[in-house]
């Protein structure tokens, strides 16, 4: 089956299944002419359902590794190469996430105002994330991508 | 790009809110002067307010500077659609330092960002509202000699007054021990708990407004509870008795208790106590024209 078989390129595994379209969005898979395969509610041990995403030739810069973890902190990364596992990408909170993460306050300015949104990350073990500008607090589970 | 802009209280270390108290002190004694002299201030009103706007001015005017502005959003270019970013570029190309309300929430750390002269928020919505902080902090080191080691009372709308949350965030550095007084469907939001726990800050809540649950403060701070906060007026009925400060609660505090209240104060304070030589609030309200000049000046300088 081609799933197995990816040559070169990247596999992420351990999403959960209910991020997977989100982390399809931010890493701008629907764009791509590579050859994609998803795999969706798979049975899992540690998550329930899970999801998976293999990409072909395609390699990801540690800033698109860094936006999977405000989604997925438990999703696992691996390059692929001759069908090997040729390194395993660990995942990093960044401190500054711009232009990522949509902040949930109505009267925040970022709503309301053509600009970029700024979190930074306050805990990054339990995932809490405040808007530089409204200054509130949005907990990882409920974080909405723009 | 300004970076000499006050957004937050949390801007301010302990350092600095000492230095600017210090500072607010030398203007109380001598508040006319020609300091600003030659600059000129905005004010950029987006949203109704007496005492922080006419105090703004009050402190420019005082110290010989000339303020420019509007106190309604509806005269000016924002009704045609332009952006905040492009009003504060304008603004900043022909004063010397902004001073900015607006009810978007962010709204003072983007114009920072975006202005080349400083900013001062007077308020972002439920944001924040620093120079309101200074003067607090300005009225409890003036009327108990100190910072540290304060009991602080808290009576009212915990849950939506910022001025509350901001003052929680700058005593925390002063050591001092909160006593939260609201009613169940306003009480403090779990994450300034957490904060003052996270600070070692001893706190205890009530939700009774009584003569022992005021015993051993030296601050009470009362706050507003905003009949628009209720979904049931019923609830709002009972709760707005309950958080009405009258003479008599007050026979059994402690000498130096001192009253503070942010303004505007609807029924939550009694008008019998305003007679009381405990009653502050007043004299509280003067001071932010003090904490104002030392803010401005402090930003641009001088």
């Amino acid at each position: 089956m081609k799933v197995a078989a990816l040559r070169n390129g990247t596999v992420i595994d351990h999403i959960p299944s209910e991020k997977l379209f989100q982390v399809i969005t931010i890493l701008e898979l629907d764009g791509v002419t590579n050859q994609v395969t998803f795999g969706y509610n798979l049975e899992s041990k540690k998550l329930g359902k899970k999801a998976i995403i293999k990409v072909s030739d395609k390699y990801l810069s540690q800033d698109e590794v860094n936006k999977i973890a405000i989604l997925a902190p438990m999703a696992k990364i691996n390059i692929i190469k001759e069908y090997e596992v040729a390194e395993k990408m660990q995942l990093q909170l960044p401190d500054e996430i711009i232009g990522v993460i949509k902040c949930k306050n109505p009267k925040c300015i970022t709503n309301n105002e053509p600009m970029s949104t700024k979190f930074r990350a306050i805990d990054k073990t339990k995932g809490l994330f405040k808007c530089h500008y409204c200054e509130r607090i949005v907990e990882g589970e409920n974080v909405v991508i723009i | 790009m300004a970076n000499r802009s006050l957004v937050s209280i949390t801007d301010y270390s302990r350092e600095k809110i000492l230095q600017i108290l210090e500072k607010a002190e030398a203007f109380e004694k001598n508040p006319n002067q020609q300091i600003l002299n030659g600059k000129v201030i905005a004010t950029l009103f987006f949203e109704p307010s007496t005492r922080t706007r006419l105090s703004f001015e009050t402190a420019v005017n005082r110290l010989g500077g000339r303020v420019i502005g509007f106190s309604d959003a509806s005269t000016t270019s924002g009704t045609k659609g332009e952006t905040l970013k492009d009003t504060i570029i304008m603004v900043s190309n022909y004063a010397d330092l902004i001073v900015m309300r607006n009810p978007i929430e962010g709204a003072a750390r983007y114009a920072s960002e975006v202005s080349s002269v400083p900013v001062v928020n007077a308020g972002d919505g439920a944001n924040q509202h620093p120079t309101q902080t200074m003067l607090d902090l300005y009225s409890i080191k003036k009327t108990q000699g100190r910072l540290e080691d304060l009991k602080i009372c808290m009576v009212g709308d915990l849950k939506y007054g910022r001025t509350v949350h901001s003052l929680i965030q700058a005593m925390s550095h002063f050591n001092p021990t909160f006593s939260f007084i609201a009613p169940k469907e306003l009480e403090l939001p779990e994450e300034y708990k957490l904060f003052c726990k996270e600070h070692n800050i001893p706190f205890e809540e009530h939700t009774e407004l009584n003569e022992a649950n005021i015993a051993d403060a030296d601050i009470l701070y009362m706050t507003r509870v905003q009949k628009e906060r209720f979904t049931d007026l019923f609830e709002y009925e009972k709760v707005r008795n309950v958080y009405t400060l009258r003479n008599k609660l007050l026979e059994n505090t402690k000498p130096n208790l001192r009253i503070l209240h942010p303004l505007p104060r609807v029924n939550e304070i009694d008008y019998d106590v305003d007679n009381n030589e405990k009653a502050y609030y007043f004299q509280q309200a003067k001071n932010g024209v003090y904490a104002r000049q030392a803010v401005i000046c402090d930003l641009l300088g001088l």
